[in-house]
C-alpha cells in the first residue's frame, strides 16, 4: 500500500476536473532543466550527467558563476565548439567538442575521479531508471536488455556533496519513483533531491517529502504516478514553469 | 634515449592472448594508429583494459568488431552496440568497473600497492563476492591491482627521452596506464628533442617505445 501523508492542511488548490496534460519531450526537458538550474549556488562546482541533465547548463543565469566539471578531465567546461577549425582534442564526457571557460584546467582520469569520489563536487545532476523512497538510485543497467555500464556515475553519486536526480516522471507510463528499486543499484541511499516535470521531492532521512508540484498537475496525478510513500510538505508550493 | 620505432615494429611484440591497456576517453587521446596496426596484424584473444570500447568504426571499437578481444575490462560499453551484442551472444567476456575504481586499480599496480579500498559500489551488486573492510565506521570494498603486458597510450608531444605533455582532454587514463604495464608504447602527435622539464606530465622513465603519428599534424593544433 502506498502511503501519502498530508501534513496539516495543504494550501494549494487544484481544479479537480482538469486532466493531466500531455507534454512533449521538449516541454518535459525544458521544465526539468529550468528547475534544476535553480539548485545551483554561486561558485558551485557541478558535474552534469549525459542527456537531460546537460540541458540544465543552458538555464543558469549569466550573472551566476557555476563551474562545470567533466569526468574526462576538464574543470571549466564551456559551450559546444563552433567555428571553422574545431579542436578535436577537447571533449566533454559525451564525446562532443567543447569550449573551455576562463580559469579552466585539464587533468587525467585519476584527478577527475578524485574530485568526484573524494567529496570535492558540490552537486551532481543525473538521470535515473528508478529512484526509491530511501534515496537509492538505479541508472546503469536493465539486466539482459540495456547494459551501457556505469562509467563514472557510481563514484560521482557516492562522492558528490549533493545528488540531484533529474528525470522524466515516468518512462512510457511505467513508474520510476518506487518504494524500493528492483534494478541493480548505482548507489544505496545517496540521492538528495528528485526533480521531474511533475514535481520535486526532497529525500529526507525519514522518506520522500513533496515540496513542489507543477501547476499543470494535481496531487492526485502525483499519487497515481509514483508507488513510493511520501509526505506532502507543509510549505508545498507550485513549481515555476 | 628511447627507441623511436614504427607502429608495425612496436605492435609486432604483442602476441595472441596478451593483456593490453589502451588509453583514451572515447576517441580523445586514444592511440588510434597503434590500434590500427593491431587490427592489421590481427592479434587474437586479447584481454583489453580501457575506459570504454569507443564506437564500432573507430580505434578500440575496431578491435571489438574484428573479434580480436576475448575479454574487456571497462567502465562503459554504451557507445558500441557490437560490444553489447557479443556480450549477450556469449562471445565476449565483459567486466564492468566504475571509472574511479578502474583507474585506482591501475594506479595501485603502477605504484606497487596491494590494492585499494573504495566506497564506490557499497550496497550494490559490485559488493557481491568481494571482501569489505570497515574503516572508522565506514564500509569499503577491497579491489585488487590490475596491470597488463602492454600499455598502448597517447601523448600530444613526446621528447627523445620519453617525457610527455598533453593538449586538451587527452590525458585521461594515459598517465596512469603508463605506470602499470611491462611494456609501454606511446603514440605521439609530435616528437621533439626535449620538453621543458616544467611541462612534463609523464616522466620519460615510464615509456619504452615511441611511435610517431605521421598524420597527426594535419588535424591537431
Amino acid at each position: 500500500m502506498q502511503q501519502v501523508t498530508l501534513t496539516r492542511d495543504n494550501t494549494l488548490s487544484f481544479d479537480p476536473k482538469a486532466a493531466a496534460p500531455q507534454l512533449s519531450k521538449e516541454q518535459v526537458r525544458e521544465i526539468i532543466a529550468k528547475r534544476v538550474a535553480k539548485e545551483f549556488k554561486e561558485g558551485d562546482v557541478v558535474t552534469l550527467g549525459i542527456g537531460l541533465p546537460t540541458a540544465a547548463a543552458d538555464y543558469v543565469p549569466a550573472d551566476k558563476h557555476i563551474i562545470f566539471q567533466s569526468e574526462n578531465g576538464l574543470l571549466g567546461l564551456g559551450k559546444k565548439q563552433s567555428g571553422e577549425n574545431p579542436d578535436p582534442h577537447i571533449i566533454n564526457a559525451g564525446g562532443g567538442l567543447v569550449e573551455v571557460q576562463e580559469g579552466a584546467c585539464f587533468f587525467d582520469s585519476a584527478t577527475a575521479l578524485t574530485m568526484m569520489r573524494g567529496g570535492h563536487i558540490d552537486a551532481t545532476v543525473l538521470g535515473a531508471l528508478q529512484v526509491d523512497q530511501e534515496g537509492s538510485i538505479a541508472s546503469w543497467m536493465i539486466p539482459e536488455k540495456f547494459v551501457p555500464g556505469m562509467g563514472g556515475s557510481m563514484d560521482l553519486v557516492v562522492g558528490a556533496k549533493r545528488v540531484i536526480v533529474a528525470m522524466e516522471h515516468t518512462s512510457k507510463g511505467s513508474i520510476k519513483i518506487v518504494k524500493k528499486c528492483t534494478l541493480p543499484l548505482t548507489a544505496y541511499r545517496e540521492v538528495d533531491l528528485i526533480i521531474t516535470e511533475r514535481c520535486v521531492f526532497d529525500v529526507t532521512p525519514t522518506g520522500l517529502l513533496l515540496t513542489e508540484i507543477n501547476p499543470m498537475f494535481t496531487l492526485e496525478d502525483i499519487k497515481d504516478s509514483v508507488t513510493a510513500d511520501f509526505e506532502v510538505s507543509t510549505s508545498v508550493k507550485f513549481m515555476e514553469v | 634515449m628511447k627507441r623511436i620505432v614504427s607502429a608495425k615494429e612496436a605492435i609486432s611484440q604483442i602476441k595472441d592472448g596478451a593483456t593490453i591497456m589502451v588509453g583514451g576517453f572515447l576517441s580523445c587521446g586514444t592511440p588510434d594508429k597503434l590500434i590500427d596496426e593491431l587490427v592489421e596484424q590481427n592479434v587474437q584473444k586479447l584481454t583489453m583494459i580501457s575506459n570504454d570500447t569507443s564506437i564500432p568504426t573507430a580505434d578500440k571499437g575496431k578491435l571489438i568488431v574484428n573479434k580480436q578481444v576475448k575479454k574487456v575490462i571497462t567502465t562503459h560499453i554504451g557507445t558500441n552496440p557490437e560490444t553489447g551484442r557479443q556480450m549477450n551472444a556469449g562471445e565476449l567476456d565483459v567486466e564492468l568497473v566504475p571509472m574511479g575504481t578502474l583507474v585506482e586499480r591501475i594506479r595501485a599496480k603502477g605504484t606497487g600497492m596491494g590494492g585499494i579500498l573504495t566506497p564506490t559500489g557499497v550496497g550494490t551488486v559490485l559488493e557481491e563476492n568481494k571482501e569489505t573492510i570497515n574503516v572508522d565506521g565506514k564500509k569499503f570494498i577491497f579491489e585488487r591491482p590490475i596491470g597488463a603486458d602492454f600499455a598502448l597510450i597517447y601523448g600530444s608531444k613526446v621528447d627523445k627521452y620519453g617525457n610527455v605533455t598533453f593538449h586538451g582532454t587527452t590525458r585521461n587514463m594515459n598517465t596512469i596506464m603508463a605506470t602499470a604495464a611491462d611494456t609501454v608504447i606511446i603514440q605521439a602527435d609530435e616528437i621533439v628533442d626535449a620538453i621543458n622539464p616544467d611541462d612534463v606530465v609523464i616522466p620519460g622513465l615510464f615509456i619504452d617505445y615511441i611511435v610517431l603519428n605521421e598524420e597527426a599534424g594535419k588535424c591537431s593544433k
